[in-house]
């Protein structure tokens, strides 16, 4: 970097403009919705006071904020686990190289380039209660597949619903995990295998010992990607079971409050839901820009 | 942003081992790509569901021939679902575009400065913008519907263009930040700047005709994010005036759903999109990528 603010004063400027708009769009309406989440702003008139922290302690009091908080761990713990399972068991299939490769991995990925709202529409479908008799959807084909014991209540089940609404997540987002784990088994020089080749190691010795370590960095992109999307989750849930009490988040929690023009309560939510994601998200950042740095 | 799809020559074959003989290699090969065709019919189960129910008349979407193909097909739900869509569709286009084309310029600015000309602190200004991509939208959308009330813009497409352009500055900023640090070499622009070349000058004579390729990865991924958004437009628009996600759910998600037009409304909806995946799938794997960060 040039010293002197004649060299890089232009840059300065030319970025402004976004610099600004980060600020205010970012930085200033999360600091408006937090004074907002202060506040007894409970109906469409605006706030008359400041009330502390007290919409966050009637929250944590909440049984119906709780239940969501409890749907979304179960959710995002499925669809972490889920994605990442399919994502490198498919990235492992295919790194070798395999003729069709191409077709096999955008067959795997195209769900990326489809809507949640679009692809709810399906699962909506495909994930029918109903059993038996009335089976629809896949509890149907399980029927016809002659594998009946299989058929459940899918999301409409109270207590384990969530990992249901976590399937159409890992449909979607799977082929993405893959993508990167392939980008990483690409990354590794094929002299480190061959070294280990040498040396005797097994096939599994070899990914134990060698490849998989080397993969770990992707493994915890992995992990931050799929996490934070799942504790955003919102238009999946809206389009596979609209809004209900059993699959609600706090992400739906918020919207359904809002409709209600209990603005300091849904502010709170938001800033929970916020505080979630970083928690997850800034270590990441973090590490990345240090990383970033030493290089 | 070599990652994803520019793949390396692959390591030459270990020369055979004691253990592995032909036919647990041939074994091995037919359990892959048994294991590869497998998943492929998974992942296309509910593209089957979507385009058969699509076909079927009425009478023919009830549950006791689910998986089966028509008896008479039909293209009327198909006209139901055009009727009930076209509208939002081309408000989808007119949104996405401007949306795409203003936001991966304002990258293309950003990624230049923030990588060959840079200012005191533009790494910790990169991780700030970054932090913007990961937030749940919840916790800015308050008070951005009242700002854009306030500041007097119409609700529908132009809030929503406003909208897509300020939060999707950190993701295109990030993309052309990684491609220019990738492909321009810094030697290039010192030398512009010893032969007096100012910044615009550099930007305009070297940089842009280099940037295609860059161009091409943000418009795509800019572009399938503002199509598949649900989450602003419900917020910040309404059925008359919002995009086609927030028809297509209002289709779907009535107490009596028309299963076979909400099929095709969904495939639809879904049709741009993957037309881009289908003919530009390389340029939208390295938008994933840069999204994970791991550039």
């Amino acid at each position: 970097m040039r010293h002197g603010i004649r060299s890089w004063g232009p840059g300065l400027l030319l970025v402004a403009p976004s610099i600004v708009a980060v600020a205010v769009f970012v930085y200033g309406l999360i600091g408006s919705t937090v004074n907002l989440s202060l506040t007894d702003r409970h109906s469409a008139r605006p706030a008359t006071r400041h009330v502390g922290f007290e919409n966050y302690v009637n929250l944590f009091d909440d049984d119906r904020f709780l239940h969501s908080l409890r749907n979304l761990a179960v959710l995002t713990v499925v669809f972490v686990v889920g994605t990442i399972f399919f994502g490198l068991l498919w990235a492992l299939l295919l790194e070798k190289g395999v003729s069709g490769e191409g077709i096999f991995r955008s067959v795997y990925l195209f769900p990326m380039a489809v809507s949640f709202v679009a692809s709810g529409v399906v699962w909506r479908w495909l994930l029918n209660s109903a059993q038996g008799e009335n089976a629809g959807g896949l509890n149907a084909l399980f029927g016809i597949l002659g594998v009946d014991f299989l058929q459940n209540q899918w999301w409409s089940n109270p207590t384990w619903g969530m990992a249901a609404m976590a399937l159409p997540a890992i449909w979607q987002l799977s082929g993405y995990i893959m993508a990167l784990f392939l980008a990483g088994f690409r990354g590794i020089p094929g002299e480190l295998r061959e070294a280990a080749r040498i040396d005797g190691a097994s096939e599994f010795q070899l990914y134990r010992h060698v490849i998989f370590p080397q993969l770990s960095p992707v493994a915890l992109s992995a992990l931050i990607i799929v996490g934070h999307m799942s504790m955003k989750m919102f238009d999946l849930i809206m389009a596979v079971s609209g809004a209900q009490f059993v699959t609600e988040v706090p992400a739906v929690y918020m919207w359904q409050t809002l409709l209600t023009n209990d603005y300091a309560k849904a502010a709170a939510i938001a800033i929970v839901l916020l505080v979630i994601v970083a928690v997850l998200v800034i270590p990441y950042l973090v590490q990345n820009a240090r990383a970033e740095r030493a290089r | 942003m070599s990652t994803g799809t520019a793949l390396q020559a692959p390591a030459p074959l270990a020369p055979p081992r004691a253990r592995s003989t032909p036919a647990k290699t041939a074994a091995a090969r037919a359990v892959r790509y048994g294991l590869l065709l497998f998943f492929v019919v998974v992942v296309l189960i509910p593209v089957y569901v979507l385009v058969v129910t699509s076909f079927k008349p009425p009478a023919e979407t009830g549950v006791s021939n689910a998986w089966s193909l028509p008896d008479a097909w039909t293209t009327e739900s198909w006209s139901r679902a055009w009727e009930a869509l076209s509208p939002s569709l081309w408000r989808t286009f007119s949104l996405a575009i401007p949306a795409s084309i203003i936001a991966a310029f304002l990258g293309s600015l950003n990624g230049f400065v923030l990588s060959r000309w840079k200012f005191p602190y533009a790494d910790l200004v990169f991780t700030l913008f970054l932090f913007g991509m990961f937030i749940p939208y919840q916790a800015v959308m308050i008070p951005l519907r009242q700002l854009t009330i306030d500041i007097g813009l119409p609700s529908g497409v132009p809030t929503l263009i406003l909208a897509h352009v300020v939060y999707g500055i950190p993701i295109c900023t990030l993309i052309f930040r990684g491609y220019y640090s990738t492909t321009i070499p810094a030697d290039l622009i010192e030398a512009a700047r010893v032969d007096g070349a100012g910044m615009i000058r550099t930007y305009t004579s070297i940089i842009l005709p280099l940037s295609a390729p860059g161009f091409v990865v943000t418009l795509i991924w800019q572009f399938t994010s503002v199509w598949n958004d649900f989450l602003f437009a419900i917020f910040l628009s309404n059925t008359r005036n919002g995009p086609v996600t927030i028809a297509l759910n209002a289709l779907a998600g009535g107490q009596l759903t028309d299963y076979a037009a909400s099929m095709a409304g969904a495939l639809l909806a879904s049709l741009p999109t993957l037309v881009v995946y289908i003919l530009l799938g390389r340029y939208f794997i390295s938008g994933l990528m840069a999204g994970s960060l791991k550039s």
